[in-house]
């Protein structure tokens, strides 16, 4: 195994674990922009260009694109989130050259008008299927509300307002200024030519111009509160909360994330044997989430209508008596052998280590091995964990629920 | 390429089999038992879950919270469902962690409290999985349709029934645990797993337990036609289903080539049509889904309520046009999707582990890769395209879920 970098002369960055035992590789362009880099305006723009993508380019008609990627039996996608937009696909070793060519072209896409308006539909219609489902787009007003006018509450998806009244033109704009080459980074990972794609990446993206456009990173100010959206026709509650923690380049983050396998883990956890054991809960979870310059503690629960008021002031009362009390060593003993385990079997997988040596440079800008990561994993002390526990009391939340109860009583 | 996978049958009739993968560092385990939910009495619909949800309620010498505890510490990733024909319990972990986890999953199997005080609790997590199903339209039409389609008890819902589950008695788990037997059970192990030694240490925890005894299946044909769900909501879920063969059949991969050239990968028929030219959805595909003696194909399609009869017939027109046949570039790319699947499964335990389970399960024997992989170079346009003229997608089971009924 071994890590190779280079950088282009316009800026693009390439980062790739080599590791010829493998069988595939993965390759993923990381494009540092999303919700948080958009105006009202733009609401959504990051992730309905992120399908215009796949709608061509100037060398290739959409059905091209299609075809191309299922012809060398990728197994390909993309997303978009607060922060970034990854374009990925997961191959053999002998398609390297064209796979890189392709991926490179969906980040120059032609965003041809006739596309543009077909692919409003089908970004209305998934707008449309989260409205359906659980939990019914509370994940996106949970973080407005925490995060208010800070970039950071900003919708992913955006709603059907914006994105009916979205202009070509407007998407143009934001390529010009989002998708520069000092704003993306080629990660790889698995049995790849780091030579050959090295050379590839200077053919395809070599010409690509940076913009120079900064993302504003003003400090967060998480906001406290409690809210409730009534959805008449739901079965279950679902309550989320957010709760600051510490952000993406934060050493604590180690902590953190055994703090969260601890008291919420969807199995074996403090959350688990008070809530979902006992069959009070379907669901009841804690999670660490990293932003840049920014974190949060995730707890999200569902259950049924009358027993959400009893659950979240024991939720409430289980974060407290963790801070009061204490955890055992042998909690955190307990944390470190599902992290190992984890980490093991996602680094199995090519895919698995391009999106973890992607996510290291693009918020740290550094290369961790697997070992390396466990290695860190295993240093946390319990007095770590409690450090962090005091750090960021998980009490101190916005929380949101939504379900057939209009009115949920906060929690003392 | 791949090693042979290994095989070896108890005198009790349990089978274990192998496939090492020594690149790997991990190795998981998949139990097939033979509990699945057509087992259930007509009247207990949801039994079976809640019978599996009892078996890791303390077992052994462990209780509820020291077995939890004990596979965490083993870093066992495991997970557990419930099918028609089986209760499935999988886990992966660290290679060197597996035979202590196979000494803990053998107590779940053989010896679990199932107690009296454990039941109530239990019960609660099977209800609070069925409300959390309500909620979820995509999931509950595909529930209905399967219901509709398939004969009871084959197309019945591991989820349950809620007077049912409530009606469940502490005498009928542990009754209901008979179906946890050697005999028809399957173990699937994949990883880094050295193989003499596992053949002894599973002799050891499961070669001395007795086998049961079959029980007859009553099957009653579904309604099957068209059927729609009332439901508060801005789009329509559409389920269809037609009938196909199953994984055993001769003609298994002529059919399964025809379902890939209308879902499978981004340039398939049913994406490009209703997507990408139409953009009536977000969300459509067709898959497979094969019983031991009878398959067939399932398709979703989610769309807004004013746009989900168009979905419906452009879908419906698709399954009818693929009964005409498939071009060759069509399987062309189909044959590279599935021949790079099939290498990347080589870097998963768990794939293979269940893989090798269910190819037992169907088949009597298990596949390697490379022989999937031939089964497929095999295939040719025209072989499809005959499979298909004997046998085009028709009479079609059609379920609704939304503000409207369709007309079909």
């Amino acid at each position: 195994m071994e890590f190779r970098t280079a950088v282009l002369p316009n800026g693009l960055e390439i980062v790739a674990e080599v590791s010829p035992e493998a069988y595939s590789m993965a390759l993923g362009f990381f494009v540092n922009t999303g919700a948080r880099d958009e105006t009202d305006a733009l609401a959504g723009v990051s992730h309905f260009l992120e399908h215009m993508a796949f709608k061509g380019t100037p060398n290739r008609s959409a059905d091209q694109v299609n075809r191309e990627f299922d012809e060398l039996g990728a197994q390909y996608n993309a997303f978009t989130s607060e922060e970034n937009t990854v374009f990925f696909a997961a191959v053999l070793p002998e398609v390297q050259s064209r796979c890189l060519g392709l991926l490179a072209d969906l980040l120059r896409p032609a965003l041809r008008a006739e596309d543009f308006e077909m692919e409003k539909q089908v970004i209305l219609e998934e707008i449309q299927m989260y409205e359906d489902q659980p939990p019914f787009g509370a994940d996106e007003k949970c973080r407005a509300a925490y995060f208010g006018p800070h970039p950071l509450g900003r919708s992913v998806l955006g709603t059907a307002a914006s994105i009916r009244a979205l202009e070509v033109e407007a998407m143009r704009d934001y390529v010009r200024r989002r998708y520069g080459p000092d704003h993306v980074v080629l990660a790889a990972a698995g049995r790849l030519d780091f030579d050959a794609l090295l050379a590839d990446a200077r053919q395809a993206c070599g010409s690509w111009e940076a913009s120079g456009d900064r993302r504003a990173l003003p400090a967060a100010e998480p906001r406290r509160g409690f809210h409730s959206l009534h959805r008449p026709a739901a079965t279950q509650q679902y309550a989320l909360a957010m709760a600051p923690g510490p952000a993406a380049a934060d050493p604590d983050r180690y902590a953190a994330k055994l703090l969260a396998m601890i008291l919420g883990d969807d199995s074996g956890s403090r959350l688990y044997w008070e809530l979902v054991d006992p069959g009070r809960a379907e669901h009841a979870e804690l999670s660490h989430c990293e932003y840049e310059g920014a974190g949060v503690f995730f707890t999200s629960l569902s259950c049924a209508p009358d027993e959400t008021a009893e659950n979240l002031r024991s939720v409430l009362a289980l974060y407290r008596s963790a801070r009061s009390e204490g955890i055992t060593a042998a909690e955190v003993q307990q944390a470190k052998s599902k992290v190992r385990s984890r980490l093991v079997l996602a680094g199995e997988r090519p895919r698995g280590r391009m999106f973890a040596v992607g996510s290291d440079w693009i918020y740290r800008g550094e290369y961790r091995s697997v070992q390396e990561e466990l290695d860190a994993v295993a240093a946390v002390a319990a007095e770590d964990v409690m450090a962090v526990l005091g750090r960021y009391p998980l009490d101190s939340a916005t929380t949101l629920t939504i379900g057939p109860l209009a009115d949920v009583p906060p929690p003392e | 390429m791949t090693e042979p996978i290994l095989s070896h049958r108890y005198a009790n009739g349990l089978v274990l089999l192998a496939e090492p993968m020594d690149h790997l560092q991990s190795a998981a385990l998949s139990f097939l038992v033979p509990a699945g939910c057509v087992c259930e009495p007509a009247d207990r619909s949801g039994l079976s879950a809640l019978a599996c949800e009892m078996t890791l309620r303390g077992a052994g010498s462990r209780d509820s919270r020291q077995l939890i505890l004990d596979l965490d510490n083993l870093g066992v990733e495991r997970h557990e469902s419930v099918s028609g024909a089986h209760v499935a319990y999988g886990g992966a972990t660290l290679a060197e962690n597996l035979p202590e986890a196979l000494a803990i999953f053998a107590d779940i199997l053989r010896r679990p409290h199932l107690a009296a005080e454990q039941l109530e609790a239990a019960r609660q997590v099977i209800l609070q999985e069925l409300q959390g199903v309500e909620d979820e339209p995509a999931e509950r039409v595909m529930i209905e349709l399967r219901r509709r389609h398939y004969p009871d008890p084959w197309g019945r819902s591991s989820f349950g029934q809620r007077q049912a589950i409530e009606a469940v008695s502490i005498d009928e788990v542990r009754s209901f645990h008979r179906h946890w037997r050697p005999d028809g059970m399957i173990l699937g192990l994949a990883g880094r797993v050295a193989w003499e030694p596992l053949v002894d240490l599973v002799e050891r925890l499961l070669g001395d337990w007795r086998p049961g005894c079959d029980e007859p299946i009553a099957e009653q044909e579904g309604p099957q036609g068209y059927a729609h769900v009332p439901f508060p909501s801005g789009q329509t879920q559409i389920g269809i289903a037609y009938a196909s063969v199953p994984y055993r059949h001769p003609d298994y991969f002529q059919a399964w080539g025809a379902v890939g050239a209308l879902s499978g990968g981004m340039s398939a028929r049913l994406f490009t049509e209703v997507r990408e030219k139409r953009g009536l959805c977000y969300s459509v595909a067709a898959s497979y889904h094969t019983l031991r003696d009878r398959g067939a194909v399932l398709c979703y399609a989610g769309s807004s309520t004013e746009r989900a009869q168009e979905t419906l017939d452009v879908t419906l027109g698709e399954l009818v046009r693929l009964g005409r046949g498939i071009e060759e570039h069509e399987l062309d790319r189909l044959k590279a999707r599935i021949k790079s699947a099939l290498i990347m499964q080589q870097e998963s335990s768990s794939a293979r582990s269940a893989s090798i389970a269910r190819d037992w399960y169907h088949l009597g024997t298990a596949r390697t890769l490379e022989e999937i992989g031939r089964l497929v170079d095999a295939l040719s346009s025209r072989s499809i395209n005959a499979y298909l003229a004997e046998h085009p997608p028709r009479d079609f089971t059609v379920v609704t879920l939304g503000e409207e009924p369709l007309a079909i």
